[in-house]
Parts: C-alpha cells; structure tokens; sequence
C-alpha cells in the first residue's frame, strides 16, 4: 500500500522546523515516530501535502526529571520511557509505557507524537489525563503551556495550532507517598486496548486520598478522564469498599462499543474491574510512603 | 530525492520518491527478498531490519527517513562467509516451519542478544512479542533465541 505523493522536508534544527511552520504549517504534518501516521497514509486516511520529518532534529530526545516534574522532549521514544529509571517518578506513566503498541512499533513511535496524533484508542492520552499532564507547544515566536484537558479536544483533534509544535510534555512526579498504574486488556500485543483504565493517587500524612487521577482508554468516543470517580475517592480513607464505589462510577460514566473487541456489557464490566485493580495497585504504591 | 544508505555494510545510492517504504527499497532497488512484506499495516513484524542496530518495521518507514543509516537485513547475518549464531540456533533447534516469520525473527533476537547476553525466557517472548509466527513455532524460536544467547557468551568468553 503506498501513500499520496508528498514532499519531504527534514529540517537539521527547531529553529528551521518551526520556521517551516510559520510559513506553511497548513500543509504540513509533523512526522515523528510515525508509526500511527504512516499506516494512515498508506490507507489513505491522511494525505497530507507537506512531511516534515523531525527526527534529524537535535537535543529533544531527553527525560528530565526536575523539581518534581518528569520531562519528555519531543523526540522520546516509548521505549526510552521503558528503559528510563527517571521515568520511574511516576508510577502511571512507568507501568503503561511497556503496554504500548508491541516491542518494534515503541522503539520508534514517541509519546509526543501519540498526543499530538490524538488516536482516541491510544494509551497516552489517558495516562497524561490521569496524572494531570501538561504540553509545551512551540512557534517561531511564542511558547505557550497547554494542560492535557485542554489540549485534547476530541478524536485526531488537539488544540495544537498549524504554526506550532509539540515540544515538551510535563507529568507530574508522584511523591513518596504517590502511586499509579495502568491496566490493560488487548487481544493481541499491538492491537488497540480492548479497555484501558490509567489510575493515580496521592495520600495526605494521615493516609486519606489527597488527589485521584481515573482516565479510561477505548471505551468513549475519546479518551475519558473521570472526576466523578476521582471526588469519590479525594478525602477519603483508602479501602476496598471506596475502590469499588469509584469503580462502579467509571463502569457507569463510560460508553463503549459493541464490536469485535467485546460487547459493551462486557467492557463495562473490566472497566469495573480494571479500576478497583488499578485503584488497588495505586495504592499500595502509596501506602509505602506513609510513616 | 537522492539518498545513500549503508545496507549490510555497503553503500546504495538511489533517486527515490519520498513515499517509497523503506521495506522496498530494499528488496526492489537493492535487490534483497530475504525482508519480507506480510500484513503491510504494522501489526505482523515480519518486515523487521535493524536500523543502526535497532529492530523497525520497515514497511513503516520511508526510505528517505533511513538516509545515511545502517540497515541490517537477514542477508547482513552472515559473517565471514558462515552462518552467525543465531542463524545456526535456528537450524540447529528447529526455530523454523515455513521461513516467513525467520529473517524478522532472527534479526529481532540478535538485537536482543546485544543488548542482553542471558536473556531469560520472559524476555524472550516479550522481545519477540511485536513478531507473529502463524506455523505458532513459538516453543522453538525461543530455544532457537536462547541457545544463541548461550554460544554468543561462550564465544565471548573464550
């Protein structure tokens, strides 16, 4: 299968890259990993006129964890994040990076990029909503911080001008007294989640839960964050019962499809699970950290 | 565009379109079938080269992005006129049925062996995970791997 004919630019700094967009960022997309790009090309989904290939750009392929923030520049890979101890600051993001795509696909396709592409079946989005993410986006003459709920503005829809540029993408760390997880059901290695849940918690001194994080993967027509799950959980005293209660919210918020991945009876139900197994996981990260 | 790539270590120059796929690239302009073309849509793995010693699909990169890069296929395995350690693991262990899933398979275990010596069973299957064998010859191409592990450390060694 072979995409629509387009020209190629691979520009050798930001600066020219960012320039490129200034001038004809309608025509352009931006190819990083392209490993969810370039299948839609060749399907013939996206044609677009313009590549511009960021890969030759140097110095944005670094993890920097700094004043409780982890930092992924534009260029970091899935597999970086796998391989990386300071991607470790936060639990979530640590345990969903090994359940992305399959081994291949992550040692090119970046998170960036999967943020940027907005695939409403992808793992990122929820991770980054969970967790209380934050994007740079970058032009020729201005910087701005863009929070992951308003970046995503709905499926292979951002709120990324023509003109900029994912540069950076900002977790916060989870402290020592933080957890996280990511639970996912997939048919295969590679295909998209049946059903994801991206879970994170922090506890206050006394151990009630200071701050929730639930986002749910393949069962909306987008990646769904949960606050009506996450205000059951703030403020209370962790235990099963309270997981379940949460659980049961996502399982009631959620609308999935019926398809060959699972009747919607069926994905509802593993949301219920996976978020009291997610919940549970979070929390005996967290409970750790107390004294 | 113009571009050269470094193909099991010797240059190929070529003017190409930049939607060329890479995996073609290989196997039309220079001429090397042993990468093969299966699902075409990411999911199967069997298209696997090294690029600079990392395992890509390469019917999900375009040629032009492999300028000035190092691509590995099957045929690079061969070294000094034999075969190298994994190609014989997987003759020796039955690694094979039909031969499709073979060259990705193996070029994926020889990335691994590099970065990992003893892989254990686990990591394995994990690596591989990204490959589908449809023979499901599974059981053997881990042996295969793992016995690769075992003389590459033992060449290493002595």
């Amino acid at each position: 299968m072979y995409p629509a004919k387009f020209d190629y630019l691979a520009p050798e700094t930001l600066e020219e890259a960012l320039s490129i967009l200034h001038e004809r960022g309608d025509e352009v997309k931006i190819l990083a990993g392209g490993q969810s790009l370039i299948p839609m090309m060749k399907l013939r989904f996206a044609s677009p006129p313009t590549l511009m290939d960021i890969n030759r750009l140097p110095g944005l392929s670094r993890i920097n964890r700094t004043n409780g923030t982890l930092e992924f520049d534009a260029l970091v890979r899935h597999n970086d994040v796998v391989k990386s101890d300071a991607a470790k600051a936060n639990h979530t993001v640590s345990r969903a990076a090994p359940w992305v795509a399959d081994p291949i696909v992550r040692n090119l396709g970046t998170v960036a990029g999967s943020l940027a592409h907005h695939d409403p079946e992808g793992d990122w989005a929820s991770v980054m909503l969970a967790t209380g993410a934050e994007l740079v986006l970058t032009s020729s003459d201005s910087q701005r911080t863009v929070k992951i709920d308003d970046f995503l503005v709905d499926m292979f829809t951002t709120n990324c001008l023509p003109n900029e540029m994912v540069t950076k993408v900002r977790v916060p760390a989870h402290s020592s007294r933080g957890g996280g997880d990511y639970q996912k059901l997939e048919r295969k290695v590679g295909d998209y989640a049946t059903v994801g849940v991206a879970t994170s918690l922090e506890l206050d001194e006394g151990g009630r839960v200071a701050k929730a994080g639930i986002a749910l993967t393949s069962v909306f027509h987008h990646n769904l964050k949960v606050p009506e799950a996450e205000a059951a959980l703030e403020g209370e005293r962790p235990s099963d019962e309270l997981f379940a209660e949460a659980a049961n919210i996502a399982s009631q918020v959620c609308d999935p499809a019926s398809d060959v991945r699972g009747s919607a009876e069926y994905k509802r139900h593993v949301v219920d699970v996976f978020t009291r197994r997610g919940l549970a996981k979070s929390y005996e990260t967290a409970k750790g950290g107390l004294t | 565009m113009n571009i050269t790539l470094t193909v099991n270590g010797g240059e190929h120059t070529a003017d190409v379109e930049p939607r060329r796929l890479l995996v073609d690239f290989l196997r039309s302009t220079v001429g090397l079938k042993g990468t093969h073309i299966g699902c075409d849509t990411t999911s199967c793995g069997v298209c696997t080269v090294l690029v600079d010693g990392t395992p890509v699909k390469s019917c999900t990169m375009f040629a032009v992005q492999a300028n000035g890069r190092s691509i590995t296929t099957v045929e690079g395995l061969k070294q000094n006129g034999d075969l190298s350690a994994i190609q014989k693991a997987f003759k020796e262990e039955h690694g094979l049925q039909c031969g499709f899933c073979t060259p990705a398979m193996m070029l994926v275990g020889t990335a691994l062996i590099e970065e990992n010596p003893d892989p254990s069973e686990d990591q394995i299957r994990w690596a591989i995970s990204g490959n589908l064998c449809r023979c499901t010859g599974y059981i053997n191409i881990v042996k295969a791997i793992m016995a690769a592990a075992e003389t590459t450390r033992e060449g290493a060694s002595s």
